[in-house]
């Protein structure tokens, strides 16, 4: 029949419309991370977090653990605090970790990166809530051409 | 006898051409009523005054006692369920086959099963002759079995008024002959009131009970065919033996020809 | 005193075209629904508006994709920056390319089809006949296509988007050797989906509404003639694709300019 044809050509065209969404939202999007999976929290305050934004990837050595989920400011002592929603299947890593500010490339996105700290006898694993003590701020071009004229005009 | 349709004292422009002055007709309900005259007066517009897809300016069209022009258009709907028109061309859906031109009409507007529907389709196909075709589509058709195909789609709510615009325009002999039967037998066996809009004079004087003839605007001669062939009107004997001038000139409204050219 | 008279003419002529316009729409999409009855007519129109425009949406998508990897390449590499090619593609076509070349398109192939289709039923009395039939056409014609176009866009401009960034896979990472995960990460990094992926959907949904009203209209009111239907078709392809550059821009300065 001419129905049953336009039927299954309709069912098709939706279907591939909805693998393309399924695409874009996973695999561009990448709403995995936030969306499913169970996740848990640590923050981390920086003097300057540079061009850092929501969504910015934390990466241990490359790979992608998680995602910054919001930055604002400490209400008592004005410093950024941000954010670090972490999978779940990246646990334990020990409260000596610190954390700093990279980009990748000249002119790429600015991340997170996280360096687990080493561990042993009598030190804690971070918690959900936890705050990571060792933090290295962005590189800020400006602040670092202030610092080189000033060392300069030492000598 | 009762009239199905009254028109009464209608005027009707389209911009500022006055196509209908003052106009009224009755047409009698189980005969066939025909409309004729010579070609660009607005016959088809007359029907589409009756179905309501025109409003005239004034007067009135009362359809089983019911005016037609002060309808809304849920009442119009209601009314149109028991009029039918035959399109020039047919006008069959060229997306469907003939067998779904012919039963469209019964599924929009009754809960009839799809057997049931089968069986009034299939009736209505053999009453034209085409059951044999049901499965064509409109494309596949020649122009008189698309009529015909149109005429039994027309009929297939069984309804009280038929209208047919120009059914006989560009038939040949036979298919005419065929269609001339069909109107003529569809109305006496269905109980069908017809008004056919025409200007092939010798077919319809064979069918017609009752006749009008308009011209310039107005009803130029009515009656049944033996009146009109009496008529003395001279409007009237111009447009029954085809003479190319008389009392509808020739030429179209112009200055004299020597004012024009020198 | 012609020239004022002209153009107090044309003013009076586009206010009732938008008139009927209107009209259409509130009586095509308001008018009372028949939900057994509408839905396969729909998905008939989706047949012909969405699955037969899909083979154009494809290619133009794969060949757009691939272009703008190539591009991009040649002149993001002068900076070392070949890894943000990822979402330099991903980015345009979704808040851009995807929308407004899908709806350029379906202008072109689905619009002007629309238009010559209904123009002809109209031509050949076929909108009359159903009037006639007490079923009106708005409703049984006009309707189903309406809503088919306005599923369907967004779902094309879906696809265009997902092949282009699959094009721009194949040139960037396949053929000229950007990382593949650098393609995928960055890009994840960049495109946020409620602001991009819903955006260029939002934007393809307001194209949609668009060019399908305009399409179905120019029918609908053409002059039932061959020459009435073919100026009709030409208008729907130059009036939809004018609408979409327009409200494109409209969008874009009200979705992404006040960042």
């Amino acid at each position: 029949m001419g129905m049953r044809k336009i039927e299954i050509g309709v069912g098709l065209f939706v279907s591939l419309a909805f693998a393309a969404a399924l695409m874009l939202a996973l695999k561009v999007a990448d709403q995995s991370m936030s969306g499913g999976g169970a996740t848990y929290k640590l923050y981390a305050k920086f003097d300057n977090i540079g061009g850092l934004k929501v969504r910015s990837a934390v990466k241990v050595g490359g790979v992608t653990i998680g995602r910054v989920g919001s930055i604002h400011l400490d209400a008592e002592d004005f410093t950024p605090v941000v954010e670090l929603i972490i999978s779940q299947e990246y646990s334990g890593f020990p409260d000596t970790s610190t954390v700093s500010i990279l980009t990748s490339g000249l002119l790429g996105e600015q991340y997170v990166g996280f360096q687990p700290g080493f561990s042993f006898d009598g030190i804690e694993s971070l918690a959900d809530g936890d705050y990571i003590e060792d933090t290295k701020s962005a590189l800020v071009l400006e602040d670092l051409i202030g610092q080189f004229l000033f060392s300069r005009g030492d000598d | 006898m009762k009239n199905l349709v009254e028109i009464n004292n209608i005027t009707f422009r389209r911009g500022d051409r006055v196509i209908y002055d003052n106009i009224s007709m009755n047409i009698q309900a189980g005969k066939t009523t025909a409309i004729m005259g010579p070609s660009g007066i607005g016959k088809t517009t007359m029907l589409r005054l009756i179905g309501g897809q025109l409003k005239p300016d004034s007067g009135d069209i009362l359809f089983e006692g019911n005016s037609i022009p002060s309808m809304n258009r849920q009442d119009l709907f209601d009314c149109r369920k028991h009029m039918s028109m035959l399109f020039q061309s047919g006008a069959l859906f060229t997306d469907m086959n003939v067998f779904d031109n012919v039963a469209f009409p019964l599924r929009e507007h009754t809960k009839l099963s799809e057997q049931l529907i089968k069986i009034i389709v299939l009736l209505k196909l053999q009453a034209v002759g085409l059951r044999g075709a049901s499965e064509l589509f409109p494309s596949e058709l020649s122009g008189g079995m698309a009529r015909r195909a149109a005429l039994a789609r027309a009929i297939a709510l069984d309804p009280k008024l038929v209208m047919y615009d120009e059914p006989f325009a560009g038939q040949d002999p036979i298919s005419m002959g065929v269609l001339v039967k069909l109107i003529k037998e569809l109305n006496d066996a269905l109980n069908l009131t017809s008004v056919v809009v025409t200007h092939d004079v010798t077919e319809v004087l064979t069918i017609a009970d009752y006749i009008y003839i308009i011209a310039d605007k107005r009803v130029i001669g009515h009656g049944t065919s033996e009146e009109i062939r009496n008529s003395d009107s001279a409007l009237v004997q111009q447009f029954l033996n085809g003479k190319a001038d008389g009392p509808v000139p020739f030429h179209y409204p112009a200055p004299s020809l020597e004012e024009s050219l020198f | 005193m012609d020239f004022f008279a002209r153009i107090g003419r044309s003013i009076i002529d586009n206010c009732s075209t938008m008139g009927r316009a209107s009209i259409l729409f509130w009586g095509a999409m308001v008018a009372k629904p028949q939900p057994t009855k509408s839905i396969p007519l729909v998905i008939k129109q989706m047949y012909v508006v969405g699955v037969q425009s899909l083979l154009i949406i494809l290619v133009s998508g794969l060949f757009i994709g691939m272009v703008m990897g190539l591009q991009g390449y040649t002149v993001l590499v002068n900076y070392g920056a070949e890894e943000s090619l990822g979402p330099m593609v991903a980015l345009s076509l979704l808040r851009e390319l995807g929308p407004v070349v899908t709806a350029l398109l379906f202008a072109g192939r689905a619009g002007s089809a629309l238009t010559a289709e209904i123009g002809l039923m109209k031509a050949t009395e076929q909108l009359s006949s159903l009037e006639m039939m007490a079923v009106d056409p708005l409703r049984r014609v006009i309707s189903p296509r309406l809503w088919a176009g306005i599923f369907s866009m967004p779902l094309l401009a879906l696809i265009f988007s997902a092949v282009g960034i699959l094009g721009g896979h194949l040139v960037g990472v396949d053929w000229l050797g950007v990382d593949a995960g650098s393609y995928w990460s960055i890009m994840q990094a960049a495109v946020d989906f409620n602001d991009d992926v819903m955006n260029g959907v939002i934007k393809s949904i307001v194209f949609a509404v668009v060019v399908t009203w305009i399409a179905v209209f120019n029918g609908y009111d053409a002059m039932p003639t061959s020459e009435g239907i073919s100026k009709a078709t030409t208008q729907t392809v130059v009036h939809a694709s004018l609408a979409v550059l327009g409200l494109d821009f409209v969008l874009t300065a009200l979705m992404f300019g006040t960042e």
